[in-house]
Formats: C-alpha cells, structure tokens, sequence
C-alpha cells in the first residue's frame, strides 16, 4: 500500500518553448486507481515516465509514502509500467517474458516457475506458457504484460492506455479484469488515457490535464455534473453552455430566469446542464419551449437539438420517447434545477 | 510462392552455373598446383603428382603456421574493437539525430571510399611517432580503418530498426542497466554483431597494403608470405598456401549460408529471397 504523492511537477524538454508538464501537484491516496486524462500531448505519459525513473523532472518532487524517490534508479523504485505496445520480449517463451522481473531478481528457478503459472491463471491464461508472444492475439498480449508486471509485487502499477488498442468487447473483459486484481490486490495503479470513457469506467478518481495543466482532479461522475471550466465540459462532451448571472438561487440567461439547486455559485458564471438530464414535458420551475432543428439516432439513445430562444441546446432521449419527435415540432422540455451547474467564466 | 516458368527456372540454372563457375573454377588450378611437381604449359595436367609443397607448407621452415597464427590473432583483436567501437557507433547513428549527422556518417564511410594506401600512408608518419609502427598492436590498429565502417554500417541499420522502449521496459521490471544489455539488447542486435563481425574478420584478414605499411615487414600475416612465394614463382607453395588462406572464408560463408539466411534467417533481406 503506497500514497503517490507529485509535488510541482514540472518537465521542460530542451528546446521547447511551453512545458510538457506545468507544475502538476496529485495526491493519489494508496490502492486507490487513477486515471491521467488528457488528449495526446498534454503530459500525461511524460507524468508516468517521471514516476517510473525513465525521464527526470526539470522541477518538483515524487514521494511514495512521505519519501522522494526521485534518486532511486528505474529498477529500485517499486514501479512497474506496463507500454502500451506491450514490449512483451520477442525472443522469450510468454512464460520466460512473465518470469523476466524474478529472474532479474535472482529468485531460484523453482520459484519463479510456481509464481508464474499462478500469474498466468490470475490474468485466465493458463495454458499458454510455452508460446511465443508473436503468437498470441492483442487482448493476451496485454495480460501477458500485465501479469510479467504483477509477478515483481510493485507498490505502483502504471499502466499506459490500457484499453486503447483492444475492441469492444474485449475492452469490457479487460476492464473487469484490470478492476479485480487491482481491488484483490490493493496495488496502487496510475494509468494514462486520451479516452474520457476508458478513463471514467475503469478509474476510482480522473486527474484532467489539459496543454500540461492540471485543470479537475476529482471522481469520475463530478465530470458530468460538476466540471470546472466551459473545456472541462467540452472535454467530456457537452455542449450547452450560458453565460448569466447568478444570484438568489436564480441565474438569468439567454433562455430566461432558471431555477438553480441549493449552494450554487454566485455571480457572472457559466451555466451547465448534461443533454441527458433534459426532460420532455412541462414542470413548475426551468419548463422551455422550444423547436426540434434535428434529431440524429444513436442507437441506444437519440440526439435532439433544440432551438430556444435565440439559444440551441442539446438534448439526449432514449429512443423510444425521442420516436415520436420530427424536426420541426415545437416540444417542451424541462431542466430538473438539480441537474444544473453554473462555473466560472463568460461565454 | 508461384512455380517458375521453364525460361526463369533455365536462367535460374544458367546463373547458379556460372556462379559457380566464377568463384569455384579459379580455386581448381590453385588445387592442382598445390600437388603438382613441375607443370608445364601445354600440358593439361602436371606430369607428375606430390605431398612436397603441402609438405613444406606445413613445416616450421615456411612460417605458414606462424603467420597463420598472427593472421588469426589480428583478425580476432580487430574484429572485436570493431564490436567495441562499432555498436555504440552504430546505436547512435541508428537511434539518435543529432547535429553534424550526415558528417559523422560520410566520414565512417571515407575509409572505404579513399584508397587504403593513402589513409596508410597518412597514418604511416603518426604510427612512427606514436611507436606503433612495426608491431602487432600498430597492425591491428591500422586494421580498424577498413574493418569499423562495416561493423559501424551494419548496426547502424540493425539499430534502425529497434525499440529503445524495450530497455526501459526491462529496467521497469527490475533489471539493472547491464542486465537490460545482456537480456534484452544483445540477443535483439546480435544478429548484426554476427554479421558485422565475419565482415570485420574478413576484411582484416585479407588486407595486404595496410599490414605491410605499417607491419614493416616483421609483423608477416598470411597474405604477405603468399604474395612472397607468389612472387619468387613458387607456384605450388603458392597454391597450398591460397588453399589454407582462403578457407576461413569458404567455412564463414557456409555458416553465413546456413545461419543467416533462408526461413528463419536472422537478418531480414541477407541472402533472403
């Protein structure tokens, strides 16, 4: 059980006019998984090469347990990356590749045999030993390197892009397999995405970097509900966004005087809303009329889009109450007030 | 793979007799004067056949063994500083861009291109000074000219095409750097070192000019005492001498052939068809 602790870190490649990393401080609590979210480019895999010992920080600290490891040679420091190519060694059995970190080591043989099977059988490979890695398809790649990670008992997993290169389905069971052993385990895991999907399904708290800033460290769901900033929300997908002025429990915009929840932010803000939390019908409080400019069907839910005053907000429906919509209709929706969020900034 | 039509397969046939042709049929005579006992020119074969020459060859008198001895140890000591200068060479000629790339490059390239005799000529009058001249180290040193910008060549393009990624994986697993070389590095680049290192073997064993510059005629490897004999007209010491001489060649180019190439060739587009 290890708390990652990342004090001002910062990287600047020589040469480079802005910093990779811009004075980034986490404090990942022990067992805990994290996601470092961002598009590519924006630090995140300079970040988990920092805490591996592969890249050095121009400025700022790393601390396992209350103690810098910046010092510690890649090999000392407890932590193992898993790539996200996998780099499983070609001219090694999958078993030897697995036994790799133990024989390093100089664990006896026997050993390392006995500890490989078992981390063969927790990532459901059993059999499979003797192969080669050319031989195996992505999805067993990947547990292949994960287990050859896991068998050296790291107090830090960081895992770059973990479900990126798998398809649908597999990303599901690789998911769940990730989540399992993480929990049996208790290992403190980091991992890096330029998917807001993989990042909220696998994480228990999301770190957002956007141009090397840190701009929300927080749970998976507060993306949707509580974003920072008008690009946090871009970031995750949504797109209504108005400006106005809070006061009194009200904020006053393009689309009228809404009613907010209980506690929401003073003054000029942004307002916010998921197009998922919009409701068709009339109600007391933040009832809208409106008219359907399109409807785009999107399989498991269909996307409306409303005009509004001289607004255009987003709406998504299951598809069975959006059916019935055409574009052209003129329809009322309501904004439940618990549903919306108003945030710093100006439109 | 398609089956060849009748004219590809009798080119094919043609090409490989004429291979052999060109680089077996010169060795026959060479093979024949090596037992004859006087052979003269109308004569299709010598008169009379003997041991003598193979004999003498062999005898402590000729020096063959001696020489034989020398040439192999220069060849080994030059082929592995090839392998000590040439793989980091290579590394960062394969891996990194740097500033004054191209001329790093032109200038490993310069030794095959300029004549061996001038680049020994040059370094005749610095070997002097240094003490290098008429000794073995002078020899072997002298020997790196021509044989580093294989070896550097040759892992610069192995380099091309490896990933660094796979040494910061290992040290993420644990292993410490010279751990990372011995497991993941080296069996990935060794094919390059196998193959750089026959070329670097090669090259020091046939040099002539560059031995004899700055050898100064006491350090005699085998291919000064063949171009002794060769030159007093003793043909058939000659001709034992030039078998003994060019069989390391035949046996590398056999292990080449069976190692390097084929299927499971080690080196992609060696003698690969």
């Amino acid at each position: 059980m290890t708390r990652v602790l990342l004090t001002g870190l910062t990287k600047t490649y020589p040469g480079a006019p802005a910093p990779a990393l811009d004075n980034l401080t986490l404090d990942i609590a022990s067992g805990e998984l994290t996601a470092l979210l961002g598009p590519s480019g924006c630090g995140k895999t300079t970040t988990m090469k920092m805490i591996a010992g592969l890249l050095q920080p121009t400025t700022g600290d790393i601390t396992f347990d209350g103690r810098s490891i910046l010092r510690l040679a890649p090999e000392n420091r407890g932590v193992v990356m898993v790539f996200q190519n996998y780099l499983l060694f070609p001219y090694m059995s999958v078993a030897d590749n697995v036994g790799f970190g133990l024989r390093m080591r100089k664990v006896p043989k026997a050993r390392i045999a006995d500890q490989v099977a078992q981390m063969l059988a927790l990532v459901k490979l059993p059999d499979l030993g003797r192969r080669r890695p050319s031989e195996l398809s992505g999805g067993q790649q990947q547990r292949v390197a994960l287990a050859r990670a896991l068998i050296v008992k790291p107090k830090v997993l960081l895992l770059d892009e973990p479900l990126s290169n798998l398809d649908a389905h597999l990303r599901i069971e690789m998911r769940d397999l990730i989540r399992g052993i993480q929990k049996d385990l208790g290992i403190t895991t980091i991992f890096v995405t330029h998917d807001q999907e993989e990042a909220v399904v696998l994480a228990d708290r999301v770190a957002l970097i956007l141009n090397g800033r840190l701009r929300q460290y927080d749970a998976p769901d507060a993306f949707y509900r509580r974003p920072a900033d008008a690009e946090v929300t871009g970031f995750f997908g949504g797109r209504n966004l108005l400006a106005g002025v809070s006061a009194g429990g009200m904020f006053d915009c393009a689309l009228g005087r809404m009613t907010l929840p209980d506690g929401a932010r003073t003054g000029a803000g942004l307002l916010t809303f998921r197009p998922e939390t919009v409701r068709i019908g009339p109600a007391p409080v933040n009832a809208l009329i409106g008219q359907v400019v399109d409807r785009h069907y999107l399989g498991t839910q269909t996307r409306l889009r409303l005009a509004v005053a001289s607004q255009t907000i987003e709406a998504v429906l299951p598809p069975d109450l959006a059916h019935a919509i055409r574009p052209g209709d003129t329809i009322t929706v309501n904004l439940p007030p618990d549903s919306l969020w108003v945030m710093e900034g100006t439109a | 793979m398609t089956r060849p039509s009748p004219l590809s397969r009798s080119l094919l046939v043609l090409s490989g007799v004429m291979l052999i042709v060109w680089l077996i049929l010169p060795l026959v005579p060479l093979l024949i004067w090596s037992f004859a006992r006087g052979w003269r020119f109308p004569d299709l074969l010598p008169q009379q056949w003997s041991w003598q020459a193979w004999e003498y060859a062999l005898s402590a008198r000729s020096g063959v063994v001696e020489s034989l001895g020398v040439t192999v140890l220069i060849a080994t000591l030059a082929t592995a500083l090839s392998i000590l200068v040439g793989v980091p060479a290579g590394r960062a000629l394969g891996l990194y861009r740097f500033r004054g790339k191209g001329l790093v490059e032109l200038l490993i390239l310069a030794p095959v291109i300029v004549p061996g005799i001038a680049v020994a000529l040059g370094l005749h009058g610095v070997f002097i000074q240094l003490g290098l001249t008429n000794t073995l180290a002078g020899v072997v040193l002298v020997h790196l000219v021509p044989t580093l910008p294989y070896m550097t060549l040759v892992m610069a393009g192995i380099y091309a095409n490896y990933d660094p990624a796979f040494e910061q994986q290992a040290r993420s697993l644990g292993a410490s750097p010279l751990q990372t070389f011995i497991h993941v590095t080296l069996p990935a680049i060794m094919p390059g070192i196998i193959v750089g290192g026959l070329f670097a073997f090669l090259v020091s064993w046939s040099q002539y000019v560059l031995t004899l510059l700055i050898g100064g005629g006491r350090v005699i490897t085998l291919p000064l005492l063949l171009f002794n004999f060769a030159s007093a007209g003793r043909n058939d010491i000659t001709g034992a001498i030039g078998i003994i001489y060019i069989l390391p060649g035949i046996l590398i180019l056999l292990f080449t052939a069976r190692h390097l190439s084929g299927a499971n060739g080690a080196v992609g587009g060696f003698g690969r068809t």
